[in-house]
């Protein structure tokens, strides 16, 4: 049993993305019309030419009204999804296999969070009446748990590991710096990063992505249809998608430096896609960097560098904009901000930019004009030893 | 008529310097006491205490009921005994009972255990403080201990003779939910009970046949610190035989304090010694007991660092008086901008109990993977309700990650916590709790103590935490 794929089946014609930051003018209904009505435009369609919809919020809304309601939809499907942090890629992804079956021939996937209305800071989430045993733990000191592990595994001392933690926030505000879609746009020196407030284990508040409200959106439509709506559509190669067994916080075989869910999701989608060699295929990859312990371990999980070596890589620069293997050139959850149904789709609309080459000039990567097109994204929900993961390449050219 | 065949104790880690409420208040202090830590409770420090007397337990005494006493129950209306009876992973067949208001029911439940007809458990358990800056607060002490009967022996003490005096009048009282204690001028309160105390002593020494001079050890403790002084030198018995009430060290822990002084003496007293155990509490009891040489045999196989003196030795001093203030409700600090927790759901706590309190993991029966909490499916092989389960609560760990919660709702931030891997298989990650956040490493050992987690609403949220294993007990 092997998940078969759709590559090249369907194709995301038209994106919208608002800014991601703090709307305190704007509610969740606000943002899912700016980008819903932003993808319309870009895929030149009405919501009419829409035949479903799927919608990701974790807790900005309830049942497909949150969408069918500010859109004044007439009669059509919508289904709200939830899958964590990942779930803005989950709607992606629903919304893709919608198509490819043939039910419908247009799709929307939109993702949106409105999480600056809470009143507390860091994100809040609600979980169903329990035994009241598992330990309340914040996000980051879930991450960080990566930390120390890391260290002690690959002998990498804590001050240094502390650099190459602050090297992963630095270049992805130094890439939000230039993105006006940004929550974080400017750069943040090093020795800021390293002397932020610690929130939990060795991250500081500059460790730890951005909370913020944000809505993007795509539509999808068949691989055959795709040059109807524009001449440079976005090829859908893989799709994969993991839940765990969360074995890694009962079992002490799991050593807490890797994603064993980001493993097996980003395996299904390189075959799916017939990447064989990441780091040498992809243009570039946005991956969720929610904490920068997250992004340094998922190098190694995405295949990006050996295991053990990605703190090296980090140093040297390997993922920066001008690096081998871009990573998060729009300046990733720590810059760009999370707010979580968007997140996922947000990936999708940087690698939209970057492969059809309408990045800002100060943020283009060099790989696409020396021939790369596949881009990568990865998405994630839970915490290490419990997660869900995902992983998606998309290209600018069907398969030959 | 049952013996005593165990005891154990609990000294919480915190010691407050009693200058450090000097320094604050302009008062006078010297010495510490000991202190609960923000997340226990009488309830949490007796399944501690009893943890540890059942441990060195002679095997086969099966306990047939709990009595609980306390000066300050975590609940009313509801049995406190009920959840240390849960920790203990006790036979639902053994009664739990409560006796709680104040510090002569410790007589009490060592009386009615004597001469109860099944192994009874006593569990001994107080916080003790007052208003700032007052005498009952850097008076006080927090601890618990916990005695077990039986009647087959073999016995750590021979019973000798008892004496009581009881009276009715108004020294130290308190409204069920003050937080303090009020009472009445301190030099009547000597006038009530010397000479209680005398005819106590009296009629205890007579009905044990054995003078004054007899005394090896002579214990008085009570609630009125001035009579225990007058009473200890009244008494007739030779200085050296006045036993140190460690009330300089841990403070008065009321109705646990008579039991940890005798637990305390028991862990170096010689077989063949008289002691003169008096308790100035609403009247005054005195029992006169003679150690065995079965003490000796016991206390060599106990599990090293379980005395008082150990428990002791382990505290840490640099508690300052702010945070102890914020643990006893008395500071009402900003919390972090953070949801408040949640309570446990009653369904829940009862469908999970075993887990809760008794702390069970199961054990895949095919191919022997621990699961904390239980689980129906193995992680490992897949088979479904194959599953065993088995008491994690005293088996030891080790550190395999760990983190330091800055963000985290706590009454003592930062929240420290850790995934530990038990000996023999099993994963849980959980708070750690008497810790210093700085000495935290992979590999550090652990071992599991019972906490109250949180409290909202009116519902305690008792649950197990690690803490690191004390130099005694490595």
């Amino acid at each position: 049993m092997a998940s078969k794929g759709i590559r090249d089946r369907v194709a995301i014609v038209g994106m919208g993305c608002t800014q991601f930051g703090e709307h305190w003018d704007k509610g969740a209904e606000d943002l899912l019309v700016d980008s819903a009505t932003a993808a319309f435009d870009s895929a030149g369609v009405t919501k009419d030419d829409v035949d479903a919809f799927w919608l990701g919020t974790m807790g900005s809304g309830i049942s497909g009204l949150t969408l069918s309601r500010p859109l004044k939809l007439d009669y059509k499907p919508v289904t709200r999804l939830e899958n964590m942090c990942a779930t803005g890629s989950e709607a992606f992804r629903n919304a893709c296999y919608a198509v490819a079956s043939g039910a419908v021939d247009t799709a929307m996937a939109i993702g949106v969070e409105k999480l600056k209305d809470s009143g507390f800071s860091g994100l809040v989430v609600s979980r169903p009446p329990d035994d009241g045993s598992a330990a309340e733990l914040s996000a980051p000191a879930l991450f960080s748990l990566l930390a120390p592990a890391y260290s002690k595994k690959y002998g990498v001392d804590k001050d240094e590991l502390k650099n190459v933690l602050t090297r992963i926030a630095w270049k992805n505000h130094k890439n939000g710096a230039v993105n006006p879609r940004a929550q974080f746009r400017r750069e943040v020196p090093m020795e800021t990063i390293a002397a932020s407030p610690i929130m939990a284990g060795q991250l500081g508040i500059f460790d730890c992505s951005g909370v913020s409200d944000g809505s993007a959106a795509a539509v999808i439509v068949r691989a055959e249809d795709a040059h109807r709506y524009t001449d440079k559509p976005i090829y859908v190669k893989g799709l994969s998608f993991v839940a765990g067994p969360a074995a890694g916080a009962i079992d002490p075989d799991y050593d807490y430096t890797t994603f064993t869910e980001v493993v097996r999701a980003a395996e299904d989608a390189y075959q799916q896609a017939g990447v064989e060699d990441p780091r040498a295929q992809l243009a570039m990859a946005e991956v969720h960097d929610c904490f920068t312990p997250t992004e340094l371990v998922l190098m190694e999980d995405l295949g990006f560098a050996e295991r053990g070596t990605a703190w090296k890589e980090v140093l040297a620069g390997t993922f920066d904009l001008d690096g081998d293997l871009p990573v998060n050139p729009d300046g990733g959850l720590k810059a760009f901000g999370h707010p979580i149904g968007a997140s996922g789709l947000r990936m999708l609309f940087e690698c939209w930019l970057q492969l059809r080459g309408e990045a800002p000039p100060e943020r283009t990567i060099k790989s696409i004009a020396a021939g790369k097109k596949l881009a990568l994204t990865h998405n994630l929900g839970g915490s290490p030893g419990e997660c869900v993961s995902f992983v998606s390449v998309v290209g600018s050219e069907p398969s030959a | 008529m049952n013996v005593i065949v165990s005891y154990g104790t609990y000294i919480p880690y915190w010691r407050l310097d009693r200058s450090k409420i000097g320094e604050a208040m302009g008062t006078f202090g010297q010495g510490t006491r000991a202190v609960a830590s923000y997340d226990e409770d009488t309830t949490t420090m007796g399944v501690e205490a009893a943890r540890a007397c059942l441990a060195a337990a002679p095997e086969g005494v099966k306990v047939g009921q709990v009595l609980f006493v306390t000066t300050e129950p975590a609940y009313l209306d509801k049995t406190n005994a009920t959840a240390i009876h849960a920790a203990l992973d006790l036979d639902p067949g053994a009664a739990a009972f409560d006796m709680i208001g104040s510090v002569n029911s410790a007589n009490g439940a060592m009386a009615f255990a004597t001469f109860a007809a099944m192994p009874t458990l006593v569990v001994l358990s107080d916080l003790r403080t007052g208003l700032p800056g007052g005498a009952d607060e850097a008076g006080g002490g927090d601890g618990a201990a916990a005695f077990l009967y039986a009647p087959d022996g073999p016995a750590l003490l021979e019973f000798l003779g008892l004496g009581v005096s009881t009276a009715e009048f108004l020294d130290r009282y308190r409204q069920p939910g003050d937080d303090h204690s009020r009472l009445w001028e301190e030099r009547f309160g000597e006038h009530a009970y010397t000479p209680l105390a005398e005819q106590a002593v009296a009629e205890a020494l007579k009905s044990a046949g054995v003078g004054p001079a007899d005394v090896d050890y002579a214990i008085v403790t009570g609630v009125h610190p001035r009579a225990v002084r007058v009473v200890a030198k009244s008494l007739g018995v030779g200085k050296e035989a006045l036993v140190d009430d460690r009330t300089a060290v841990i403070g008065n822990t009321g109705a646990a304090h008579s039991a940890i002084v005798l637990a305390d003496l028991l862990d170096r007293a010689e077989p063949g010694k008289t002691i003169l155990r008096v308790t100035l509490a609403d009247g005054a009891i005195a029992t006169v007991v003679r150690t065995t040489d079965a003490l000796v045999d016991w206390r060599s196989g106990r599990a090293s660092g379980s005395s008082v003196a150990d428990q002791i030795a382990a505290g840490r001093t640099d508690l300052s008086y702010p945070k102890f203030l914020t643990w006893r409700g008395q500071l009402d600090r900003e919390p972090p901008r953070r949801p408040d927790p949640t309570a446990p759901v009653a369904p829940a706590s009862l469908r999970k109990e075993p887990w809760k309190f008794a702390f069970h993991a199961s054990r895949c029966e095919e191919c022997g993977t621990r699961h904390l909490p239980p689980a129906r499916v193995c992680v490992k092989c897949g088979a479904v309700d194959r599953m065993g389960e088995e008491r994690l609560a005293e088996t030891t760990a080790t550190i395999a990650t760990y983190t330091v919660d800055r963000l985290a709702f706590s009454l003592s931030p930062p929240v420290v916590a850790a995934v530990v891997d038990f000996d023999g298989g099993g994963r849980f990650r959980c708070e750690m709790t008497d810790v210093d956040p700085d000495s935290v490493a992979i590999g550090n050992r652990v071992g599991m103590t019972f906490r109250k987690i949180s409290t909202v609403n009116g519902v305690h949220n008792y649950f197990w935490k690690a803490r690191p294993l004390t130099e005694g007990e490595k």
